[in-house]
């Protein structure tokens, strides 16, 4: 590689990173700003700890991040559930119409959320689960479940079918087959569907903000979008209740890269 | 697709099937193993109708051509995987896993995964995961086929010395003949799921049923003619064709035989041990075995001393050995 197309790549790079990392940047430094100092252009004077204090404190803010993690957990948990063992089915079973229920589920995927808004409302309040937490994780789920089904099938079809076969022949049932050979191999598209769906979850607002009204049951995107008052914009606070709320999502995410980089370099059938 | 399959295997027997792709070799071993369900049929194993039986229950072991050791465990692991999914004890299991690595050689290697492995390697580790379980039934489906070709012989002495020191029953699927020859008891050949004929690997060498088989076994194949071109007489009512070994067949450098027919040499292989001579007779390209020493000019006139006892006859139309001469 030549110096200058070195020095181009470098800079791409820069570039590239400065645009997706620069806002949680502003982010940051926006939420240790004093609110004096928001007003005009450049970096603070001095910097401040005070819109952290508030965040916590005058908002149940432990609560509501707590919400949103049991939320977006059980979604995970319940997605993956549901999607690994149907993407094992459809990607080494003889199922019947197998193209036409990965169809079907991504038909699903691409209603639009705020169409069903107001019948799943209508749904939840017949069944009591309005303002309720698993009220939200029902139809997040049903909106993960294609995604995950989607990558995990894909993850499935790239094992090849004679371990399966091999697992059977070796005494296995069908599930334990499943679960001894395939899902430890699967795993790389475990962690990529877990990811997805959990950020899905955790970032969801229009169903949070719908469906929920109690001010101790609100997620996370709900309790900073109101925030703001009637006549105040309190950016401090937004963008250090927005920092803390983005912690969670970088463990998750650490976590489940670790598992996807181990399990890519577990080896495989010839090599 | 196999059709009309009608085999009966003895205990502790060899037996090959052999075929082109698409013979339905490895279909009629999946049934057997219980991977694949026959529309109409049965299949019994030691007195017991399986057919509908799921693969667990069969105590078949089964040796796959890509080896389809599980990448994630240990050789030691990947050995002891049947075992524990029958629930055997964590001491049998232990004594069992060496014992088999022990016999196969890779007692050394038992902590690696592997990805770590040689293909020759990972073949004995794959054929230690199916004789750990002290199977009934073996099947193994082209399990040297991924092996270069020093290794691949090796092997087929190994695994015919490991037969015979073990009281099981091989089913062996490939489409190399010497591996049918050199291993089996008998020898299965299916030509497009119909099996051509079954009988012992000297029988189907000498004796075999029809033109597929005789062309099948043999290496070079077996010579096809028109009778008049090999200068026989066709003894024989309708047309027929005449057959003949490359090892049958002497070549000439003067017609010291009055009836040897002549041809010219088209192309010379030493093979170190012996010399194969292509000569082009007539219309038809006769392949022979000759002496090492063997040499000739491309081109140069040579004649070919057939041993006429050996010639075997095929009705032309049916392509089926006719029986008398």
């Amino acid at each position: 590689m030549t110096s200058r197309s070195r020095a181009g790549l470098v800079l791409a790079v820069i570039a590239g990173a400065s645009f997706c990392i620069g806002p949680f940047g502003l982010q940051a430094i926006t939420s240790l700003t004093h609110d004096s100092d928001l007003s005009h252009p450049g970096l603070p004077g001095a910097l401040t700890l005070d819109h952290y204090k508030s965040a916590v404190h005058e908002q149940p803010f432990a609560h509501i991040v707590r919400n949103s993690l049991v939320v977006a957990s059980a979604v995970t948990l319940a997605s993956l559930a549901i999607a690994a063992p149907a993407a094992f089915a459809i990607a080494k079973l003889r199922v019947r119409g197998k193209s036409v229920l990965l169809g079907a589920t991504l038909a699903i995927s691409m209603f639009p959320p705020i169409a069903t808004v107001s019948p799943l409302y209508l749904a939840l309040r017949r069944v009591g689960l309005l303002d309720t937490l698993p009220g939200l994780t029902i139809p997040y789920t049903t909106f993960a479940l294609p995604l995950a089904l989607w990558i995990l099938t894909g993850f499935f079809q790239d094992i090849p079918s004679e371990l399966y076969l091999a697992a059977r022949v070796d005494g296995c049932s069908m599930f334990s087959a499943f679960r001894k050979v395939l899902l430890p191999l699967a795993m790389p598209g475990i962690a990529t569907a877990a990811i997805l769906t959990f950020i899905f979850a955790y970032n969801e607002f229009l169903y949070a903000l719908t469906f929920l009204s109690s001010p101790d049951k609100r997620t996370i995107p709900v309790a900073i979008s109101l925030f703001a008052g009637e006549h105040t914009e309190p950016w401090g606070e937004i963008a250090a209740a927005s920092t803390l709320a983005t912690l969670p999502l970088v463990i998750v995410a650490i976590i489940f890269q670790r598992k996807i980089v181990s399990a890519l370099t577990a080896g495989s059938v010839k090599g | 697709m196999v059709a009309g399959i009608d085999l009966t295997i003895a205990h502790g027997e060899f037996v090959t099937f052999v075929g082109p792709s698409g013979s339905g070799k490895s279909t009629l071993m999946n049934i057997i193993a219980g991977l694949e369900e026959p529309t109409e049929g049965f299949v019994w194993i030691d007195d017991t109708n399986v057919t509908s039986e799921s693969p667990k229950d069969r105590g078949v072991a089964l040796v796959f051509q890509s080896y389809a050791l599980y990448p994630h465990m240990s050789v030691r692991k990947n050995l002891a995987f049947p075992l524990e999914v029958a629930r055997l004890g964590a001491r049998e299991i232990r004594a069992r896993v060496i014992e088999t690595a022990d016999r196969l050689g890779i007692g050394a290697l038992l902590e690696r995964k592997p990805k770590e492995l040689s293909g020759g390697q990972r073949q004995r580790v794959a054929l230690g995961r199916a004789l750990v379980r002290r199977p009934r039934l073996c099947l193994l489906d082209e399990p040297l086929s991924n092996l270069d070709a020093a290794l691949r012989t090796k092997m087929r002495g190994e695994l015919k010395k490991l037969h015979e020191d073990l009281d099981a029953t091989f089913i062996y699927v490939t489409h190399d003949q010497a591996e049918a020859m050199t291993l089996s008891d008998r020898v299965v050949v299916l030509n497009a799921g119909v099996i051509e004929q079954i009988a012992p690997p000297r029988e189907i060498y000498s004796h075999p049923k029809n033109l597929f088989v005789a062309k099948f076994l043999g290496s070079p194949q077996i010579n096809v003619a028109a009778p008049e071109t090999l200068g026989l007489m066709n003894g024989a009512f309708g047309p027929v064709l005449a057959a003949i070994r490359p090892e049958n067949i002497c070549i000439l450098q003067s017609p010291t035989n009055p009836r040897a027919p002549e041809g010219r040499v088209y192309v010379i292989e030493p093979m170190g041990g012996e010399t194969w001579v292509t000569v082009d007779v007539g219309a038809a390209r006769i392949v022979a075995r000759a002496p090492a020493d063997f040499t000739a000019r491309s081109g140069s006139r040579v004649w070919l001393d057939i041993d006429e006892s050996h010639v075997l006859w095929f009705d032309a139309k049916t392509s089926n050995r006719l029986d008398s001469t």
